[in-house]
């Protein structure tokens, strides 16, 4: 049996290689990823004001679907699905009684009657059960084909590391988990100044300017250390690095997937290198 | 622009508001500009992320005018970084509440571009959805 998995409204949709490629990988290393049986989106933002608990019952929802399963813990490889839920597990585990009120919102919905969630549930993402599940020397085992020589550069942005009191993946201003998964492929990481800074999230719809400034400079950056690619874990930061052509944006599961072989259809590169060809 | 400070706009009903809508002690901050000098988006900001808890703290309602708290998005640098454990994104957020309850509506779902709709994730449009109307 296979951990479950919440791929959230984007990895669906839009970020279809990220999932396709998350999965055959997950499952190729001997840890592979269950879809949970019934999921809806997770809200997208985590919701900041105090009395947040209207907004917080969609993620929670997300947590009682995963406990349905009985086991003990839910993965992401969206880097905002596992921010929202792994927040609002945290959010839960400190207000007991903000937990009693969704329990009581919830089991008297007639779709979830009787379903509860009891705070056990643990939110993770794929680089977390990849570091510490199976390890980088473990990993690199099973590489058949190294990426030797080539220069990526891990762009982390925000929610994968922030708030790091709450989300504790990495260290919020010098990660490495995605370098050290690099290294662990054969390639060479590089590091580079704007590797957790922000790229303007959502703002790509109110104010567009703004994200392609940011995204502007983050990928100048990494070209100007010499990357050949960038790897991310979020669609987001995906869609607006890319919109410069500049250099190409990967999920960082398309490289393991060419790591490990697992054919061209899996790793998918051919939406992120059109746009670079041209 | 002229500021007239007093002792009623600071103890007033605003500052209570934000405060209990975000949960933050406004007055634990005390302006060394950490938020600032680190917010990625302040080339595009009005005022900066210091200056808007400073209006806060005095209970200058004035800063709900500001762009700023439409243009922050949430990256949690500041918080990660305020050495008075500051939540500003949380400032921000009862901020665009108050804005919003007042009547401003920064995004309009007609409005969005179609290359927008077509191309960006979902999240995005959901998240941003979320942030900027009522």
């Amino acid at each position: 049996m296979g951990t479950p998995y919440f791929p959230g409204c984007t990895l669906t949709t839009k970020a279809k290689n990220y999932d396709t490629s998350g999965k055959a990988v997950a499952a190729a290393l001997g840890m592979p990823l269950d879809e949970l049986p019934d999921w809806q989106c997770c809200g997208a933002t985590f919701p900041l004001a105090t009395d947040n608990t209207m907004s917080l019952i969609a993620p929670a929802r997300v947590l009682i679907q995963a406990e349905q399963t009985h086991a003990k813990q839910v993965t992401t490889l969206c880097a905002i699905c596992y921010n929202v839920l792994k927040r609002t597990e945290f959010s839960l585990r400190k207000h007991p009684e903000q937990l009693e009120r969704i329990n009581w919102f919830v089991s008297t919905d007639e779709t979830t009657a009787g379903q509860t969630y009891t705070g056990k549930v643990q939110v993770t993402h794929f680089l977390q059960q990849l570091r510490d599940d199976l390890g980088w020397k473990a990993l690199s085992e099973r590489v058949t084909q190294p990426l030797k020589g080539l220069k990526v550069a891990p762009y982390y942005g925000c929610l994968l590391l922030r708030p790091p009191a709450e989300i504790g993946l990495d260290d919020p201003d010098q990660p490495t988990i995605m370098a050290d998964l690099l290294t662990a492929l054969g390639a060479e990481p590089v590091d580079f100044p704007f590797k957790g800074e922000c790229c303007g999230s959502y703002l790509a719809v109110n104010k567009p300017d703004v994200p392609a400034a940011l995204s502007g400079t983050i990928v100048e950056s990494a070209a100007k250390h010499g990357a050949q690619a960038i790897v991310t874990a979020c669609p987001l930061c995906q869609y607006n690095l890319d919109v410069k052509g500049r250099l190409p944006i990967l999920y960082f599961t398309q490289l393991l997937a060419k790591a490990l072989e697992l054919g061209e259809e899996i790793s998918n590169f051919e939406s992120q290198m059109s746009k670079v060809a041209v | 622009m002229r500021i007239r400070l007093s002792a009623e706009t600071v103890h007033g009903d605003f500052v209570k508001q934000v405060e209990d809508i975000s949960g933050q002690n406004l007055l634990a901050c005390n302006q060394c500009g950490k938020c600032s000098s680190g917010c990625p988006v302040a080339f595009a900001l009005d005022l900066l992320p210091n200056q808007i808890i400073r209006m806060t703290q005095l209970g200058l309602e004035d800063v709900l005018q500001a762009q700023t708290i439409w243009t922050c998005a949430s990256c949690l640098t500041c918080v990660s970084r305020c050495p008075k454990n500051v939540d500003l994104p949380r400032v921000m957020e009862a901020l665009r509440q108050i804005a919003m309850e007042r009547g401003a509506t920064p995004m309009y779902a007609a409005e969005l571009r179609p290359d927008l709709v077509a191309n960006a994730p979902q999240m995005a449009i959901i998240g941003g959805f979320r942030k900027f109307t009522a």
